[in-house]
């Protein structure tokens, strides 16, 4: 990573008078006190030539709307316009309204390459909000990287990699896991686990570290299986599991599969909220229950940095927010909370940099704290990821989360594990 | 090599059966496609469009094939993007190969191997790797190795005489098992992230501006030159043979012809030139993922064809970079409603325009153009390609 | 002890894994059962059949809806009445299908494919505009789920006995439709001999149509059964057209009792080996085989003794 730390003394200026408005910026919704355009001339705040005019600045979202992924992108669709319209309300950013392209990755790698490129080739947007699978971001990630744009990043993901141009505003695996497996087994006494997963390259990072993790708690793994994406029929699983008699079954399955996954475990016979075996999920949202059936998931537990029941005021305001914006029937599952995030870490950076610039914006990131995130205070690792709370919840029959656990600290970011690879 | 396909038609009326290599007509055709890729696209577009282009050139390789396997020979494969993901991936394990020297690849616990292997704990170059270190091997495997899945399928199918409908699902059902092979095997294939992040084609960094300008003009030509390979596959016998194979393949297998043979050579073909489309794609987009080998690119390339005109090399060229070009429109305008518009395109060019862009051109355009004096020749006014007449 | 296992463990495993296998049986029989038969009959292949099958689960999903919310007396008894709605709306629209755009191309069987491929593209975003991108939750009367205990370790889950039966009554009245009703002596003559069957009076347009709306029909009951065991989403019906190909294209494309056969190997195959290996390199290792079969029988396993 090389990030060049420009000592700019206008900068440095601007800083400071932008760190004593912020103090009195309330939080969110509540109107804040515009900054006016003027004190940032476009032609020092554009960067490289984006697309900022003197009273707008054009941003892009980068999901798949069509396609198997659109299911899944949905919400961090809905939660990056959210946030877009609620800093717009507020006057926008540096004095500018963020203008939106939107471009569908269509749920194929190589078109999200394609539009990444034209975001930032043809339309020099100042920042993307973007990608969900970790196919999608490594085939966009060269590009990024090429044409020196800003990704905001908001699944959680494997780890293992770390960039100039991305922030990664969900969890990376460490962050999820540990704290997970270390109150099963600490709070549920588990000894024994089956990992089950989709087969790519997240369910398998995640179970090489949990597996690492369990077995230097004691722990012993009895049983690890994968199958392919969009695989509908677990019976065979469910057998093996059963005779295996684990603890905690860890599931990592994803999209469609979920569904097939949890109705059949429940029609097996696996009552979940009798714990036997515990079954320990870091794949399955709100979201993901919405299709699944909250009475199939009961009894499950979760390992997350977000739940939609989170008690917080931050986070009333923002499922308020949510619900006026996208319909009441909405569920916000922890990938569309880190998504909601991005374009506010990315304001955040801006007024700190004092201009659109990716270089100045990338450089200041690093310690921007968010204290008004739904889920609680964040704030930027140097390695671009967020230090974020974990915590875990139980799934209750009407679809909804309730939190058990918190961790006491914020978990830091490790992209690149030591002992874990 | 146009002449040696008068031969056999004995005592027939030559003038209509002959099949030069091309009329002035077809050179004048040939000529404005080479101008319109060639000169007006570099001059016109800018860089990122042109890069577009470019990629939506790889796929008319694929329909290239389509044209002399599907429209001439009557032989529909739906599993096109196979060979046009092999292809690539061929490539594609050359480059990241390049890219994963051992300085590159220190920080992994294995360094000098690709990084998804190391993060599937693979710790040495599977076999089937090792001779993608070298460059021409690597060009020999692109066209080889689907040529030879090509010639394996082809064998199986055509000798037992299987064909028609039951040969398109089977090469859609062997399009489906290998992309789930390959998201199955991510330690040896990169799964379903596919081979990403090259950069360097023996240290000739492609992804520069100018290097995509480079590969556009190496992908523009070879697609030419391709062009010219398939017609002159299709004026020579054996291209009139497999047009006679798909209109009464029984008449043919009588005469003492072997069918077979002919299905697997054109099949093959097909393959190898889809193949070379896929490297040039990893070569322009920089990664090569197994999207491409699976059912729905597969299909959406014998639509490229269909636009076109399944009975027209020309026509593919145009339809492929008509759908893309509209794809990607309509897919930034709309980004809502364009399966819509796919869907539709799909329906009407099958209901209403079975013989494609090409079809409407010969129907409505080219009798007018036919009537200026020495534009074509002097016979253009009939109708000269024995293909250009749909056959039932 | 075999390998971990006791020999009472053992025995287990064989029940339960025997048992997880039929269920597999009767899932790829009911998703492949209506495109065999339209495949089987006209020669066309059905490539929106996955969102047939999704229609069929959407009707059931707006069924559960409606009538949780009017009459929740009826709910536990609302499946048997979404089934036959799902294969209503499902043959219906197969029907319009077949008069708006297959009966203007029984000439060109290859362009089926591609029309319905197109139809498929926009039968999904239909699907996506008016249910929403997300996944829908469909909920089940009580009774079909959970499971029956037969001994300690063997459990049977009732949703999977509920798919076999409804496997085994669709099988037999599509068996007793096709082989001794007049309806179906009409529809293998048309199939043998397309030419003499209209000569002796058959309208072979209407029997083609029918056909065609009784295999999407099937395909909307299957959406509807598989509510159960699976996720209902406008791309749900890709989880299965791959595994569906594969059935009919095993068995051998124009014959039932193949379709039949085929699901039963490949099924079996299947869940025998995801016992013993990571459920993805079983997958692999069934496609692997059902490939190599297929090069050295093209035909598939059972094929129609006609010369063409």
């Amino acid at each position: 990573m090389t990030q060049s730390r420009s000592a700019n003394t206008f900068l440095a200026l601007t800083r400071r008078r932008l760190l004593s408005g912020l103090a009195a910026v309330p939080i969110l919704l509540a109107l804040g006190q515009a900054v006016p355009a003027q004190d940032f001339p476009t032609s020092e705040v554009k960067g490289n030539d984006l697309a900022v005019t003197d009273d707008t600045v054009t941003v892009g979202i980068l999901h798949s709307i069509t396609g198997t992924m659109a299911l899944s992108e949905a919400g961090s669709v809905q939660a990056e316009k959210l946030a877009i319209e609620q800093i717009n309300a507020q006057g926008g950013i540096l004095g500018r309204q963020i203008e939106v392209i939107q471009e569908d990755g269509a749920s194929d790698w190589p078109t999200f390459a394609e539009k990444a490129k034209k975001l930032l080739v043809q339309d020099k947007v100042a920042a993307v909000f973007g990608c969900w699978t970790s196919a999608s971001r490594k085939a966009v990630l060269p590009v990024f990287e090429q044409y020196n744009g800003l990704l905001y990043y908001p699944t959680f993901y494997e780890g293992l990699e770390q960039s100039k141009n991305v922030f990664y505003t969900g969890q990376e695996a460490t962050q999820q896991i540990l704290a997970g497996i270390d109150w099963v087994s600490k709070e549920k006494d588990a000894k024994t686990f089956y990992l089950l997963g989709s087969d790519y390259i997240w369910p398998r990072t995640s179970n090489k570290i949990a597996r690492k993790h369990i077995e230097k708690l004691g722990g012993e793994v009895v049983g690890e299986d994968y199958y392919p994406l969009g695989h509908t029929q677990f019976n065979s699983v469910i057998n093996k599991i059963k005779l295996r008699k684990p603890d905690v079954i860890y599931a990592s399955v994803v999209g469609g599969s979920n569904v097939a996954f949890y109705k059949q475990l429940k029609a097996a016979g696996i009552d979940m909220t009798e714990e036997k075996p515990l079954l320990l999920t870091i794949s399955v949202t709100e979201d993901e229950i919405r299709g699944i059936g909250g009475e199939n998931i009961e009894g499950a537990y979760a390992s997350m940095k977000y739940f939609q029941s989170l008690t917080n005021q931050n986070n009333e305001q923002f499922v308020k927010a949510f619900k006026e914006r996208w319909g009441d029937d909405i569920v916000i599952g922890d990938v569309t909370q880190a998504a909601y995030l991005g374009p506010w870490l990315w304001k955040a950076a801006v007024e700190k940099a004092g201009t659109f610039d990716i270089d100045e914006v990338v450089s200041v990131s690093a310690g921007i704290e968010m204290n008004e995130a739904p889920e609680g205070y964040v704030r930027i690792h140097e390695n671009h990821h967020l230090w974020s709370k974990t915590r875990i919840a139980q799934a209750q029959p009407d679809g909804q989360y309730k939190v058990v656990f918190e961790t006491d600290e914020l978990m830091e970011p490790d992209p690149f594990p030591e002992g874990y690879q | 090599m146009g002449s040696s396909s008068h031969a056999s038609t004995g005592t027939l009326d030559k003038s209509r059966f002959a099949n030069p290599f091309f009329t002035r007509e077809g050179w004048l055709y040939f000529a404005i496609l080479a101008v319109l890729i060639l000169v007006v696209f570099p001059l016109t577009l800018d860089a990122f469009r042109l890069n577009n282009v470019g990629k939506y050139l790889t796929y008319a390789f694929v329909a290239l094939g389509l044209v002399l396997c599907w429209g001439h020979s009557g032989i529909l494969s739906l599993g096109q993007g196979i060979f046009f993901g092999l292809g690539g991936y061929c490539m594609a394990m050359f480059l990241k190969l390049e890219a994963s020297s051992p300085e590159n690849t220190a920080i992994q616990s294995t360094p000098g191997i690709p990084d998804f292997m190391d993060w599937n704990q693979i710790t040495e170059l599977p076999w089937f790797w090792a001779p993608f270190h070298s460059f021409g091997f690597t060009l020999i495997a692109i066209v080889a190795v689907p040529m030879i899945l090509a010639f394996v399928i082809g064998f199986a199918m055509f000798t037992r005489r299987v064909g028609g409908v039951y040969f398109a699902i089977i090469t859609q059902a062997i399009a489906a098992i290998l992309t789930i092979l390959i998201i199955g095997q991510q330690g040896y294939t990169g799964g379903v992230n596919g081979i990403t992040d090259l950069r360097t084609l023996l240290g000739w960094n492609i992804r520069t501006s100018e290097a995509q300008f480079i590969l556009y003009f190496v992908c523009a030509g070879l697609l030419l030159a391709s062009l010219l390979l398939c017609r002159a596959v299709h004026v020579s016998k054996l291209g009139r043979l497999v047009i006679a194979i798909r209109d009464k393949e029984d008449r043919v297998r009588f005469s003492g012809y072997d069918v077979a043979a002919f299905k697997i050579f054109v099949f093959c073909f097909a393959a190898g030139i889809a193949a070379i489309g896929g490297a040039l794609f990893t070569l322009q987009v920089g990664f090569m993922s197994p999207t491409f080998v699976g059912i729905v690119p597969s299909i959406e390339m014998v639509i490229f064809a269909a636009v076109g005109g399944r009975l027209s090399f020309f026509g593919a060229i145009y339809g492929t970079l008509l759908v893309n070009y509209a794809k990607s429109t309509f897919s930034e305008t709309f980004p809502e409603l364009w399966l819509f518009a796919m869907g539709g395109l799909f329906i009407a060019v099958v209901m209403a325009f079975p013989d494609g862009l090409a079809g409407l051109y010969h129907r409505h355009v080219r009798p007018h153009l036919a009537k200026i004096p020495g534009l074509f020749d002097r016979q253009s006014g009939r109708g000269r390609d024995v293909v250009a007449q749909p056959a039932e | 002890m075999i390998g971990d296992y006791t020999y009472s463990e053992f025995g287990s495993i064989l029940a339960m894994q025997g048992f997880a296998g039929l269920i597999l049986f009767s899932v790829f029989v009911l998703m492949a059962l209506g495109l065999a038969i339209i495949f089987g009959q006209m020669g066309v292949i059905n490539m929106a059949h996955g969102e047939f099958m999704i229609l069929g689960a959407y009707v059931t999903y707006l069924c559960s809806t409606f009538v949780s919310a009017t009459i929740p007396a009826f709910f536990p008894y609302y499946f048997f009445v979404a089934m036959i709605l799902a294969f209503c709306a499902a043959f219906a629209l197969g029907v319009l299908v077949e008069w708006a755009m297959i009966r203007h191309l029984y000439k060109r069987p290859l362009d089926t494919l591609l029309a319905t491929w197109g139809l498929s593209l926009v039968l999904q975003q239909t699907y996506r505009t008016v249910f929403g991108a997300r996944e829908v939750g469909v909920s089940l009367p009580d009774w079909l789920i959970g499971s029956l205990p037969v001994t300690d370790v063997v459990e049977v889950p009732i949703n999977g006995l509920f798919v076999m039966a409804l496997t085994f009554v669709i099988t037999a009245v599509v068996y007793l439709l096709m082989y001794r009703s007049n309806w179906g002596k009409r529809v293998r003559a048309v199939v043998q001999n397309r030419t003499m069957a209209g000569a002796v009076g058959i309208n072979t347009r209407m029997t083609d149509r029918m056909t065609f709306g009784l295999g999407c029909g099937i395909a909307g009951i299957a959406g509807s059964a598989f509510t159960m065991i699976g996720s209902t989403g406008p791309t749900s019906g890709q989880q299965y057209i791959v595994d569906t190909f594969l059935v009919v294209v095993f068995g051998g494309a124009a014959s039932l009792l193949g379709t039949i056969a085929s699901a039963f190997t490949i099924s079996q195959a299947q869940s025998t080996m995801e016992f013993f290996m990571s459920g993805s390199m079983a997958k692999v290792l069934t496609l692997l085989a059902v490939v190599g079969i297929l090069m050295l029988r093209p035909q598939g396993l059972f094929t129609l003794k006609i010369r063409r």
